[in-house]
């Protein structure tokens, strides 16, 4: 568990979790749609947001389609987030770089953060240290996420800022706010 | 029937890309979306005659029609077009579940198939000599998807999905002929043109 988890145990009242966090700030800011592939890290976030009717959202087959799903979406006036874990941003240079950035769309976008504070899969290592270099390689804005006291402020704030300035935002979601994937058998 | 694996025993008819693509643009009379495949393809959009509801892609090969998806969840009123090449298709195959699972009656996807990369050189793509683009879809959950016997059958197969309960994928053989026009390539014009034809934004 996430130190910062442990910590809100002692408040008197229950505080949010990231999940709630992120889930009640997407729909305080209209995001209806919103396509995923998943990961065990999003798996509450991702039940949830199916729960709730507010929401359309559905597996997509890679994270390359859910980003062409949703800057269509926000063309023709919905706005989306996609969800994914670090791999399948991996997958994403292209779009970003021939879709995404150059026709100034406000992608959001939830990448949980895999390959570091724990990981036990080299190959997932190496697949985040080429997260950041691609982000910073377009110069697009992205914050990673690491204390449940910020997050709500952190998240609200960069998706406004992602839709008013009409450019992309990618939110990675820490183990130290997630409490990650640790090796279990 | 689509179930013919061989592509030189399909009973259809090999069509020009932009004859086609003006013949379905001719059809247009309520603002409908067109989403322009990378290429060629949107190449003879654009010369078909440019309108505020088209969208033309200058990259990221295969999304299409995942594009087309997200205007038409986003304006369920509206018939959207999505227009692609096998090769595109071929990236993006997944999207074909995707569509037939979310199952948006307001989509017609319309495969220009000429079993090569004619912009890079006409290479055949991987698919051309042993696959079947419309068995795949139909496979992938749209059933409601046909090979297009000729030109009358595609203006026929595009009225029809009009009044379809769900989303439509209509198959034609296309020449080799290279795209008649060249699209402008200016991103933002482009999407915010798009946005204005949508009645998603205001003109400044």
């Amino acid at each position: 568990m996430a130190a910062a988890e442990t910590e809100t145990m002692a408040q008197p009242s229950r505080e949010k979790s990231w999940h709630e966090v992120a889930l009640q700030a997407l729909k305080r800011n209209d995001i209806r749609l919103v396509p995923y592939v998943p990961d065990r890290i999003l798996t509450t976030l991702i039940r949830t947001i199916h729960a709730d009717p507010f929401f359309t959202t559905f597996p997509t087959a890679r994270e390359e389609e859910a980003v062409g799903i949703v800057s269509g979406a926000w063309m023709a006036g919905m706005r989306g987030a996609v969800l994914m874990q670090t791999s399948g941003f991996a997958t994403l240079a292209n779009v970003l770089a021939s879709l995404v950035v150059p026709s100034q769309i406000p992608l959001i976008m939830f990448i949980s953060e895999r390959g570091t504070l724990g990981e036990f899969n080299y190959g997932q290592s190496l697949v985040c240290r080429t997260m950041r270099p691609v982000l910073d390689s377009l110069a697009m804005e992205h914050h990673t996420c690491t204390r449940l006291d910020e997050f709500e402020f952190i998240a609200d704030r960069s998706i406004k800022q992602a839709i008013t300035t009409q450019a992309p935002v990618a939110l990675i979601l820490s183990p130290l706010l997630t409490g990650g994937k640790v090796f279990d058998k | 029937m689509n179930t013919a694996a061989n592509t030189s025993a399909r009973n259809t008819k090999v069509m020009n890309r932009f004859d086609v693509t003006s013949r379905l643009v001719a059809k247009l009379k309520h603002e409908e979306a067109v989403i322009g495949g990378i290429g060629n393809t949107n190449f003879d959009l654009w010369a078909a005659g440019h309108r505020p509801q088209n969208f033309y892609m200058l990259g990221s090969m295969g999304l299409g029609f995942p594009i087309a998806l997200g205007v038409a969840l986003a304006q369920p009123q509206r018939r959207v077009f999505g227009l692609e090449g096998d090769g595109s298709l071929l990236m993006q195959m997944g999207c074909l579940s995707t569509i037939a699972t979310l199952a948006p009656k307001n989509l017609t996807l319309i495969v220009m198939d000429n079993g090569i990369y004619q912009i890079t050189g006409a290479q055949p793509t991987p698919a051309a000599a042993v696959a079947d683009i419309v068995a795949i879809a139909v496979a992938s959950g749209l059933s409601n998807s046909a090979w297009a016997a000729d030109e009358e059958d595609f203006e026929r197969l595009v009225d029809q999905s009009l009044g379809a309960s769900g989303p439509t994928l209509i198959g034609v053989r296309i020449d080799d002929k290279p795209g008649v026009g060249a699209t402008r390539r200016d991103p933002v014009q482009i999407r915010e043109r798009f946005m204005l034809g949508l009645g998603v934004r205001e003109a400044l």
